[in-house]
C-alpha cells in the first residue's frame, strides 16, 4: 500500500475550465475525426458475449511461422539488440530487392531506393509527409483503408475521395479519375488488392490510369501490402508499368503475407530523391525499424519462409471461395474479391444502413463484421467480412448470418 | 496423382468431416468431380480410413504405448514380409515399419498397462523364430502426433475489430 503522502504529485487540469486540456491541442490534431472503426470496436468490446464470432479483424489468423519467430529469438539470445542502419540492415534490403524482382519483376537498388519502415503504415506516413504541401489535393479511390485521409490532413493536404462501385468490381476507372483531377491534384493513392473490397487491378486495367498520371504529372503512392494475396493470376505492381517506376512510391511489408502484423515490419521503395527525403524524416522520428523484427523479416524471405507463405495463401483462397459462395447462397450480392482476405457483400436488399445492419448482426446474430461506411465513399450498403478465420468458425458464422437475414424478413 | 486429388487429401487430412460440397467450393471444383475423386481414392486404398486423432492422456481409460526395436533374420525370397505379418496381425500392435539402420522393424504397441506390454513382448514377440533381439521404449508423453500438436494454446489473440 502506498501512503497518500508518498504518491507522486500530479498536476491536474484546472477543473474550473470546461475545456480541460483541449485548448493546448494543435488544431490539426484536434480536428482529426474519430475513426468509425474505433466506434465499432468499442461496441464489440463492450459486449462481453464470449460466443461472438468475429469477421471484423484485419489480420491473418496464422501465427508467424515458427522458423521466423525462432530466428528472432535466436538473435535476441545472441545479443543483437542494437540499432541497425537508418534504412534497415543492408542484408534485409538486399533480400527485399531480390524478392521484389522474383515476385513482381521490380528492380530497386537496396542502397538508394529502399527504406525499411515500422510497418507499411510508417511508409505511407513518410511518403505523404515528404510530398504534401498545404493545399495539395491527394486523390484516394474509396472505399479504402482508413489512414490515408487523416495522415493527409496532418500535413495540410486535402484528401479527395473518388467513389468506386461494385458494378466495376470497385476498380478505379479512368473516367472517374479524370473527373476528380484539379490543378491542385498532386498524389494518387492506390491500394490494390484493396482493403476492404478485395478488388484488384490488372496490368491492363492500370495502363490508362498510368497515362493520366503522366499527363497530369501526378505521383503515385501504391500501397501493395496485400500484393501476395492475389488469387486469380499474379499481382501487377503499379511501379512495373512503363514509365511509372520513378513516379511511384511502393509501400509494402510483411504483415499480411507472412502473418507478421505485430512485428511492424514494412518497407518503401522509390526514386532515390524521394526515398532520401523519406529517410530523413524516418531518421529523425524513428531512427530505424526494430532490429529483431528485421532479423525475423530476413528469415521470412528465405526458401523455408516463402514456402510457409505459399501454404497460407492457398488456405486463404479456399476460404475465400467458401465465404463468397456462402453469401451468394443466402441471397446477398457479393462481387468476387480477387485479393486480400475480405469479402464485401452488399446488404442493401435488407433496407438497413450498413451501421444498423452491423450493429443488429452483432447483438442478435452474434457475428461481428465492419460496416462499409467507415471506409469512405461507396462503402455504405456493404459489410467488410474478413475470412481469415477457421473453416469451422466461418461455416458457423455463415449459418448465423443466414438465420439473421431470415429474421429480418 | 492429379492435383485435385492432392488438394482433396490436404483438406481431408486436416478435417475428415468436410463434405464433398464444401471441399468442392473451397477448391473451386465441381461437386461431382470431387465426389468421384474421393470414391476413387477410397477404392484404391489411397484413403484407407477416416479416423479420429484422440489425446488418450485426457481420457480416464489409461493406455501405455511402447516403441520396440526388433532385430530379426530375413527369410530367403520373402525378406521381412512374413515376420512383419506375424507381428502386425496382433490387435495390440498399432504400427510396424521396416527401418534402415541398426535394427529391422519398429513396432508400436499399445496396452492397458506396463505388465500387458511386457508380457506381449516376452511371450509373443521374442518367441517368433526369426526374431533375434528386442529393445522396448515406453512413451512417457505425446507432444505431437501425425502433425497435430496436443498442447492446447490460447488460440486467438487478435483484436476483435481492427482496420
Amino acid at each position: 500500500m502506498i501512503k497518500d503522502e508518498e504518491k507522486p504529485k500530479v498536476a491536474l487540469a484546472d477543473p474550473s475550465r470546461s475545456d480541460g486540456m483541449q485548448r493546448y491541442l494543435a488544431s490539426h490534431a484536434r480536428e482529426i475525426p474519430p475513426s468509425g472503426i474505433r466506434r465499432f470496436f468499442d461496441l464489440v468490446s463492450a459486449s462481453k458475449d464470449k460466443d461472438i464470432i468475429t469477421l471484423g479483424v484485419g489480420e491473418p489468423d496464422f501465427v508467424t511461422p515458427w522458423r521466423v519467430r525462432d530466428a528472432a529469438v535466436y538473435s535476441l539470445e545472441k545479443g543483437k539488440t542494437q540499432y541497425s542502419p537508418n534504412a534497415g540492415m543492408l542484408e534485409l534490403r538486399e533480400a527485399i530487392g531480390q524478392y521484389l524482382y522474383n515476385q513482381f519483376n521490380l528492380t530497386y537498388d537496396p542502397g538508394k531506393e529502399m527504406v525499411v519502415t515500422v510497418g507499411g503504415s510508417e511508409g505511407i506516413d513518410l511518403a505523404l509527409r515528404a510530398l504534401i504541401e498545404p493545399g495539395d489535393e491527394i486523390l484516394v479511390p474509396e472505399p479504402c483503408y482508413i489512414s490515408y485521409s487523416p495522415i493527409t490532413s496532418l500535413s495540410g493536404g486535402v484528401a479527395v475521395g473518388i467513389e468506386t462501385f461494385a458494378e466495376d468490381q470497385f476498380k478505379l476507372t479512368p473516367e472517374s479519375l479524370r473527373a476528380a483531377i484539379t490543378p491542385k491534384s498532386k498524389i494518387l493513392v492506390l491500394c490494390y488488392p484493396s482493403n476492404p473490397t478485395g478488388a484488384i487491378m490488372t496490368y491492363e486495367e492500370m495502363l490508362p490510369i498510368a497515362k493520366i498520371v503522366e499527363e497530369h504529372d501526378l505521383i503515385v503512392i501504391s500501397d501493395e501490402i496485400y500484393a501476395e494475396l492475389t488469387f486469380n493470376g499474379k499481382h501487377a505492381s503499379f511501379a512495373s508499368l512503363p514509365g511509372m517506376k520513378d513516379r511511384t512510391i511502393l509501400v509494402s511489408g510483411f504483415s499480411k503475407a507472412f502473418a507478421m502484423t505485430g512485428w511492424r515490419m514494412g518497407y518503401a521503395c522509390g526514386h532515390p530523391d524521394l526515398i532520401s527525403a523519406m529517410l530523413k524524416i524516418h531518421q529523425y522520428t524513428i531512427m530505424c525499424a526494430p532490429t529483431m523484427g528485421q532479423v525475423a523479416a530476413l528469415e521470412a524471405l528465405t526458401k523455408g519462409g516463402l514456402e510457409e507463405k505459399d501454404r497460407m495463401m492457398e488456405s486463404y483462397n479456399q476460404r475465400r471461395r467458401l465465404v463468397v459462395q456462402g453469401f451468394r447462397d443466402m441471397g446477398l450480392e457479393c462481387h468476387e474479391p480477387q485479393g486480400a482476405f475480405y469479402a464485401f457483400p452488399s446488404i442493401r436488399s435488407t433496407g438497413l444502413t450498413s451501421e444498423q445492419f452491423a450493429e443488429k448482426l452483432l447483438l442478435e446474430g452474434k457475428v461481428a463484421a465492419v460496416p462499409g461506411h467507415v471506409f469512405g465513399k461507396g462503402g455504405e450498403g456493404f459489410l467488410r467480412c474478413c475470412y481469415a478465420t477457421s473453416v469451422a468458425q466461418l461455416t458457423e458464422a455463415m449459418e448465423r448470418i443466414h438465420l439473421f437475414l431470415r429474421s429480418l424478413e | 496423382m492429379n492435383e485435385l486429388k492432392l488438394s482433396i487429401l490436404d483438406l481431408l487430412k486436416e478435417d475428415a468431416r468436410l463434405s464433398a460440397a464444401t471441399i468442392a467450393t473451397m477448391l473451386g471444383a465441381a461437386e461431382e468431380e470431387v465426389s468421384a475423386a474421393i470414391a476413387e481414392m477410397e477404392q484404391d486404398h489411397v484413403i484407407v480410413k477416416y479416423a479420429t486423432v484422440v489425446n488418450w492422456s485426457k481420457v480416464d481409460d489409461e493406455k501405455v504405448t511402447a516403441l520396440i526395436e526388433v532385430e530379426c533374420t530375413p527369410e530367403r525370397g520373402r525378406g521381412f514380409e512374413n515376420i512383419a505379418e506375424r507381428i502386425y496381425l496382433y490387435p495390440e500392435v498399432k504400427s510396424v515399419y521396416l527401418m534402415s539402420g541398426a535394427f529391422d522393424l519398429l513396432v508400436e504397441i499399445e496396452g492397458k498397462n506396463l505388465k500387458e506390454v511386457a508380457s506381449f513382448v516376452s511371450n509373443k514377440l521374442s518367441t517368433i523364430e526369426s526374431v533375434i533381439s528386442t529393445k522396448t521404449f515406453f512413451i512417457l508423453k505425446k507432444y505431437k502426433q501425425d502433425g497435430i500438436i496436443f498442447e492446447e494454446f490460447e488460440d486467438d489473440h487478435r483484436l476483435l475489430v481492427s482496420p
